[in-house]
């Protein structure tokens, strides 16, 4: 409801506004970051539905919305739980969903139409690392053997999958089958426990256009659970170990049926793990909204990563309307300590990263590496060119969004030019940070994708049940 | 005179007499709802038929309220016992609790809307101040919902579900019982759909609604729709098979009277076949209301409609200590509702027949 006016008020505001714009217009051709802010124009939209599914690392949505930063932006924004990942996707595209916490794999499997085919873009990475792989106790004992202890006697970490290899061929051997779970066949958790098992010498299986079980070839059958129906999967022995995010892994522990192995930061340190996803459609109908929405998020990922403040987030996810799960089960991996298994409680500082070493902004190389798996393991069926794979980066993330918003919190001074990689090109500098030491550089993925000894590579690709090489 | 007399004549009676024809009414009243039990202790208090009286109100309150007890205790007793990975199974008293959980849940979101406008009246105020002329935007608080917004959405939809299925089940069921051909031609499809399950139709559904309801109303999602259209989907054939039956068996002098005094084909409908066939078509409707309730809770989980069965849904992924208990509350307050619908198109049948036959 605007404020009624009359006409000659009117006018003179008008007039106001515009000289105001003219001044405005001025700076902006004369300030470098004054560039970037451009006339933060009018919401397009102030009430907003978000969708999200319950895990820990949808924390910046719940502060946002809690600690107001949304409301301070002028959104009102409804965060609403969504059954399943799939569910999640579809509801964003039909546009139920203004946007949601999505797999950093899905805006690129969308845009590439690998499963329903939509252009969704991101503008904003959620977190960095915050997966584990969890085996169940069965497995976890037959694996002792193969480990080699550190001097507290507790088993030395990271674990590799070569102290799982002997317990899958013995199943293998028995005819029975290795089952394991991951949360989306685009899911970061898909990329890694293939990662981790094919760096320990076990075949994860591949997926060819008549076969999307991506189970060809493999070693280990693995399959699509949703994180809530873990354990209880687990449990019920219908898979025998999963890669999955918190808090279903201590909640894992705290039931006393499964034992977590490895954390992904060991698999790959600092990995991008949830990005902010959004149809291309919705942001170029909703720039400002867009826009405000991103600026929240930095602002509760940069609240999240100040130390002081996790205790009073683990309270926040454990309302039942968000995680929902029990506090003490959030709290070990939100407050930088990881239980792999009960009583062998370690230091895990940077399981959750929602800020630091820019973890928010949406880098070109994260989304390459996704495509470099995805194409390893045959979801891209055919060899791409190196042009092909920072193509579709560009379209699927957007920096640019991203910095428009750092640089609005700037002259708000809501933050600091120290928490922006300003002056980047969008391409983390080359890492061998891995479970395997295999060196990645975003700039070459088809250089890299030649590295791994299991994996598509060069012109392969995957044929009935058979790796035809070109 | 006659009037005058007949009040004396009254007054001379007993009590018990005196309020017998009321008694009888509301016994007739309230017989549908379960709560003639009342209107036995009223006879009891007045004195008529004491032991008669007796009899009625130990069948009709007492064993159920011993029966009641006995699953409580049992309950209380049993469930600590069976312990899951979620916990020892909660009894009635951890239910009770997140009960009143859920309640003081409901009231803290009013809390919240009073801040939140305080909050906005605040900025605003302070908008003002530094510049009187600025443009002011008030909105309206958008909450979440409450366990009691959900149990409103789950009774919205499932209504709606039903009045389609009505809308469609009854005119096609008088159709296939005034015509056998019509019936020979649509019992096939029928059979064939009967037995299939809400969770089958909803990806179709979902994709259909997707494509066809394009324009979002508010106050009409689209999760809202499509759980509604597998309500009506499921629950249209228990109408449709009681209507068509009810009609097939109106007794043929009633068809033949319609035929000589040549009625007109819309009269022949509402003045003969549809009193006459009455009975079946509620009993079909009550069926169908319980089977679209049944229905509701498992297409609302999956079609993210913000109701009971997204609630059970979320609980569970919740998987902590209080989920089983709250799951519990919900599963409780389906089986009460359910109950209530019932009960309600009882009384509505009882109602209709009450006025026909009179």
């Amino acid at each position: 409801m605007t404020s009624k006016l009359s006409s000659g008020r009117r006018w003179m505001r008008i007039a106001t506004i515009l000289r105001g714009r003219a001044l405005r217009a001025l700076l902006v051709l004369l300030a470098p970051v004054g560039a970037l802010v451009a006339e933060a124009g009018p919401l397009e939209k102030d009430q907003l539905k978000l969708g999200f599914i319950k895990l820990t690392d949808m924390a910046p949505l719940a502060i946002a919305k809690e600690k107001l930063f949304f409301e301070e932006e002028g959104l009102q924004v409804q965060i609403e739980a969504q059954a399943n990942w799939k569910v999640l996707l579809d509801r964003v595209i039909t546009g139920e969903l203004d946007g949601a916490h999505m797999l950093a794999g899905q805006p690129l499997g969308a845009t590439i139409g690998y499963g329903t085919k939509a252009d969704v873009v991101t503008a904003f990475s959620m977190d960095l690392n915050g997966n584990a792989i969890t085996v169940s106790n069965a497995v976890f004992e037959e694996m002792k053997g193969n480990l080699a202890l550190g001097p507290d006697g507790k088993p030395a970490h990271p674990i590799s999958a070569r102290a799982l290899k002997p317990v899958v061929d013995r199943y293998r051997a028995e005819g029975k089958p290795f089952n394991m779970g991951m949360v989306f066949p685009v899911s970061t958790h898909n990329y890694e426990l293939r990662y981790w098992l094919a760096a320990g010498g076990i075949r994860p299986g591949f997926y060819s256009p008549d076969n999307t079980g991506g189970q060809i070839q493999s070693d280990v059958l693995i399959s699509v659970t949703p994180p809530p129906q873990m354990p209880a999967t687990l449990e019920a022995g219908t898979i025998l170990g999963y890669c999955v995010g918190e808090p279903w892994n201590q909640a894992a522990v705290a039931k006393g049926i499964g034992v977590p192995i490895v954390i992904d930061d060991d698999i790959w340190k600092l990995n991008p793990e949830k990005v902010f996803g959004v149809t291309a459609k919705w942001a170029a109908e909703n720039p400002n909204t867009h826009l405000a929405v991103v600026k929240a998020l930095i602002r509760a990922g940069k609240w999240l990563d100040d130390p002081e403040n996790r205790a009073e987030a683990v309270k926040i996810l454990a309302q039942s309307n968000y995680v929902g799960a029990d506090e003490k089960v959030i709290a070990n991996s939100m407050t930088g300590t990881f239980e792999y298994g009960k009583g062998d409680k370690r230091a895990a500082p940077e399981f959750n990263v929602f800020f630091k070493h820019f973890a928010t902004y949406p880098f070109y190389s994260d989304a390459i590496w996704y495509l470099t798996q995805m194409r390893r393991w045959g979801q891209i069926a055919e060899a791409q060119s190196d042009a092909w794979y920072f193509e579709v980066a560009k379209k699927v993330y957007r920096p640019d969004i991203y910095m428009q918003a750092a640089a609005a919190l700037i002259s708000e001074g809501k933050a600091t030019r120290e928490d922006f990689p300003f002056g980047t090109d969008g391409f983390k500098p080359s890492t061998a940070a891995f479970i395997d030491g295999i060196e990645y550089d975003g700039k070459k993925p088809n250089d890299y994708l030649s590295k791994f000894p299991i994996g598509l590579k060069d012109m392969q690709t995957v044929a009935g049940n058979e790796v035809v090489s070109h | 005179m006659a009037l005058i007399d007949d009040a004396v004549a009254r007054t001379a009676l007993p009590l018990k007499e005196r309020l017998a024809p009321m008694l009888e009414r509301f016994d007739r009243t309230l017989k549908p709802l379960g709560l003639a039990w009342l209107v036995s202790l009223a006879r009891l208090l007045v004195g008529d038929r004491p032991i008669q009286q007796l009899k009625t109100i130990w069948h009709e309150l007492l064993v159920p309220l011993i029966a009641i007890a006995c699953f409580l205790g049992l309950w209380s007793v049993l469930a600590p016992r069976v312990v899951t990975s979620l916990g020892a199974i909660p009894g009635p008293a951890q239910v009770l609790q997140q009960f009143s959980v859920l309640w003081g849940d409901h009231v803290a979101e009013h809390d919240r809307e009073v801040a939140f406008y305080e909050r906005q009246e605040a900025r605003i105020a302070d908008t003002l101040a530094k510049n009187p002329d600025a443009e002011v935007k008030r909105q309206t608080y958008l909450g979440r919902p409450t366990y009691f917004d959900q149990i409103l959405t789950s009774l919205k939809t499932v209504f709606t579900g039903f009045l389609l299925a009505s809308l469609i089940a009854i005119p096609l069921g008088v159709l296939c019982g005034l015509s056998p051909t019509f019936n020979a031609a649509l019992n096939p499809i029928i059979q064939i759909f009967k037995p299939v399950s809400p969770l089958a139709w909803l990806p179709i559904v979902t994709m259909v609604v997707s494509a066809v309801y394009l324009d979002e109303q508010p106050g009409f999602p689209k999760s809202f729709v499509t759980s509604a259209v597998t309500v009506m989907l499921c629950s249209l054939w228990p109408t449709l098979i009681n209507t068509a039956i009810g009609v097939a068996s109106i007794d043929r002098d009633l068809i033949n009277v319609g035929r000589v005094l040549k009625l007109s084909w819309s009269t022949k409908i509402l003045r003969v076949v549809l009193p006459s066939a009455l009975p079946y078509i509620f009993t079909g409707l009550r069926l169908s209301l319980g089977v679209g309730w049944m229905v509701l809770i498992a297409a609302e989980m999956l079609a993210q409609n913000p109701g009971l069965g997204k609630f059970v849904w979320d609980e569970f992924q919740n998987g902590s200590s209080d989920s089983l208990a709250r799951i519990m509350v919900a599963v409780l307050t389906i089986g009460i509702i359910g109950f209530l619908l019932d009960r309600l198109m009882l009384a509505l049948q009882a109602a209709v027949s009450h006025d026909l036959a009179r």
